[in-house]
């Protein structure tokens, strides 16, 4: 420390002070750095690679292709802030999005069925909640009875995928806003949506600021009389209603509904958002961190898609990165607390 | 009578008897058993013979969530193994010979070792968390296992293989033995030496054990290697049952089956006290409830809706809340009706 200060005379020594003061001050904000340096090395190495990799199509397919994804991370974000997991997300998504799919196909409206598919993810996570909380379930039996549960009456609902023929429902899909070679659409415009609305809510509500501080510590929270069960219960509500809405999105994707959809999604989830930086032990992380958490996995899987490797490599890399993450993560945790 | 209804294992045995009584009411040829050439035949004895794997696994898994941790990479693991044994025997000349046999297994068992230890390390040395330290080798496991079959799933034909899983010894099935053998020795090093109290006191606070000279580090690491062993054998009895190694198949949503039955069995996921006797009672529990829905005709894909039921009602029941409740209920009772008894009692 004292060698920084004597060399904050020179300029290299005092842009070297500001970043220290900079790291100090922004501990939780690095590894969300450290993820979008990730990014931008990937982007860099794959158009190094390819020479038509960074495209604004490829980009904005990045977004479409994983917007159900970066909706459930906004929802598990929520969840594992609170040092809870969920492990439902995958199976409520195949639930709501087969669900939305019958439902229509009988003749049902659009504008029933899909308040009512976020309902029952809302209610899938209601009931894990009120199992971790008044209970004492652990969150990862409790979020596994959910994941039983939702896949299950997946199947109840339909044995075979379902294919959707009602247009306010592929519109969501179909509509293309272009601007140039950018296009977005609407499920693009939902995820994006959905991730500011969780920026939002955790940086500048009461509720938010309660998500973080039970997650720092539990006991404390109530000791202050902050409404821990409520605010418990409602991270999980929150994650089920996100389920809800990426089982709309990834219906209107894939014009169908299917009861295996999302299987392994939960993982996919939780790896994106521990590689964006938040602790599993809650109370430390960002819903923009799990966005650029979500589009790693994305770059990823297109860079081996463009390959023309073997699907099972992106197993390989992604564990190899949540490996790297978590190393990076634990360092920076033990750094801080001996500061500390 | 009030000693046994305290005994920890009480409930989950009793779950397992109605349960068991159930399905000898509702189809009495559940408990009939034939003989045929000298084996034995029934719906139990293919209840012992199925669980092998899942004992095996949900043995290791006991251990890790005694040191408070969670191994979530089995399933993973039990491609890996059935993966490399597969592959040894069918590029081998003399897919029959027990050397190569032998080979295959040990191979597959040895890789699954240094893959648990490789969890051990991340969890007992670098202090990553377990859920995140062993997410990383169920996402990347099944990738590398496909890897090793080149994305097919390897099919091969030999017979002492094939005995592991079909084979009978002295009337039973063989994989029944390789689930009394695994559960004999954990019983034996767990129980017999002091290793079963340091594990449970690094699970109830590592910081004080490791204050009070227990080396917590090289027990946590041990359990992570022996769940690693233990499902590396599960993963050879399933690649023999099938005949394959299916490396998408192979041991699917099995650590939730295991985490289950441990809990089941009434270890806490907090770790500390565990009960082997609880995770084998747990085993059959699952393994009985499987074939009950299948036995009801349920359609196997909604099998999960009766899971979720079953573990909400366990969960609930054994959930400090009710239980509080109930106690205090049936002490109002009492103290209304004999104020005194109660005193005493107490």
């Amino acid at each position: 420390m004292t060698d920084l200060k004597t060399a904050a005379t020179t300029p290299l020594g005092s842009v070297l002070a500001w970043l220290n003061t900079f790291r100090s001050r922004h501990a939780s904000w690095i590894p969300v750095f450290a993820a979008l340096l990730i990014l931008v090395v990937m982007f860099g190495f794959a158009q190094w690679w390819f020479g038509n990799f960074l495209s604004p199509r490829l980009i904005s397919a990045l977004l479409l292709d994983n917007a159900f994804l970066l909706i459930l991370a906004v929802g598990m974000t929520f969840v594992i802030l609170t040092g809870g997991i969920d492990l439902s997300v995958g199976s409520v998504m195949a639930f709501t999005g087969i669900l939305c799919a019958s439902l229509v196909s009988q003749g049902v409206p659009a504008a029933i069925a899909v308040p009512l598919m976020i309902l029952c993810g809302a209610g899938v996570g209601l009931l894990i909640g009120v199992l971790v909380h008044y209970f004492d379930v652990q969150p990862f039996i409790a979020s596994l009875v959910g994941m039983f549960l939702a896949r299950g009456l997946a199947f109840l609902v339909s044995l075979r995928s379902i294919d959707i023929e009602d247009q306010s429902i592929l519109l969501l899909q179909s509509t293309r806003f272009k601007l140039g070679d950018w296009y977005i659409t609407p499920t693009g415009i939902i995820a994006l949506v959905v991730v500011i609305a969780g920026v939002l809510i955790l940086q500048y509500t009461r509720f938010g600021r309660t998500i973080y501080a039970i997650g720092g510590n539990e006991q404390s929270a109530r000791l202050m009389g902050l409404p821990v069960a409520r605010t418990k219960i409602l991270a999980y509500v929150i994650s089920g209603i996100c389920g809800g809405l990426a089982g709309l999105v990834l219906t209107a994707y894939q014009g169908s509904g299917y009861p295996l959809n999302g299987t392994g999604a939960e993982l996919d989830t939780i790896a994106a958002v521990v590689i964006g930086g938040t602790l599993l032990t809650g109370g430390s992380g960002y819903v923009l961190g799990s966005m650029i958490g979500v589009f790693v996995y994305g770059t990823i899987a297109a860079f081996i898609a463009f390959l023309g490797a073997e699907q099972s490599w992106k197993r390989i890399i992604v564990g190899a990165l949540l490996l790297v993450f978590v190393v990076v993560q634990r360092v920076i945790v033990t750094r801080s607390s001996r500061r500390s | 009578m009030k000693k046994l209804v305290k005994h920890r294992v009480f409930w989950p045995a009793a779950a397992l008897v109605a349960l068991l009584a159930v399905n000898a009411i509702a189809r009495p040829a559940f408990l009939s058993i034939t003989v045929q050439d000298g084996e034995l035949y029934g719906s139990l004895i293919s209840l012992l013979r199925n669980s092998a794997p899942l004992m095996l696994v949900a043995l290791g898994m006991t251990i890790v969530i005694a040191t408070r941790g969670i191994d979530l990479s089995v399933g993973a693991m039990m491609a890996v193994s059935g993966a490399v044994a597969l592959t040894i025997i069918a590029e081998s000349a003399t897919p029959e010979a027990p050397e190569v046999i032998a080979l295959a297994i040990g191979a597959g068992v040895i890789v699954t070792l240094i893959a648990g230890a490789w969890n051990g390390f991340l969890v007992a040395v670098l202090g990553i968390q377990p859920i995140i330290a062993t997410l990383v080798l169920m996402l990347a496991g099944r990738g590398i296992a496909l890897l090793i079959t080149n994305g097919e799933i390897t099919t091969v034909n030999s017979a002492p293989y094939k005995f592991m899983s079909q084979g009978y010894v002295l009337g039973f099935p063989f994989a029944f033995f390789v689930s009394i053998a695994a559960i004999v020795i954990v019983v034996l090093v767990q129980r017999r030496t002091a290793l079963g109290m340091l594990t449970e006191a690094v699970g109830i606070n590592p910081e004080a054990s490791r204050l009070a000279g227990v080396r917590s580090r090289g027990i946590i690491w041990g359990a992570y290697a022996a769940s690693g062993l233990l499902a590396g054998f599960a993963g050879i009895l399933y690649s023999s049952n099938i005949m394959a190694a299916d490396s998408n198949a192979a041991g699917n949503l099995i650590e939730l089956d295991a985490i289950l039955a441990v809990v089941l069995g009434g270890t806490s996921l907090m770790g500390g006290k565990f009960s082997i006797a609880g995770t084998v009672i747990g085993v059959f529990t699952i393994q009985t409830l499987k074939s009950t829905i299948v036995f009801l005709g349920v359609p196997s894909p909604v099998t999960p809706v009766f899971m979720a039921a079953v573990v909400i009602i366990v969960v609930v029941v054994q959930s400090p809340l009710l239980r509080g409740s109930a106690l205090r209920a049936v002490r109002s009772v009492r103290g209304a009706t004999n104020s005194n008894t109660t005193e005493v009692a107490k």
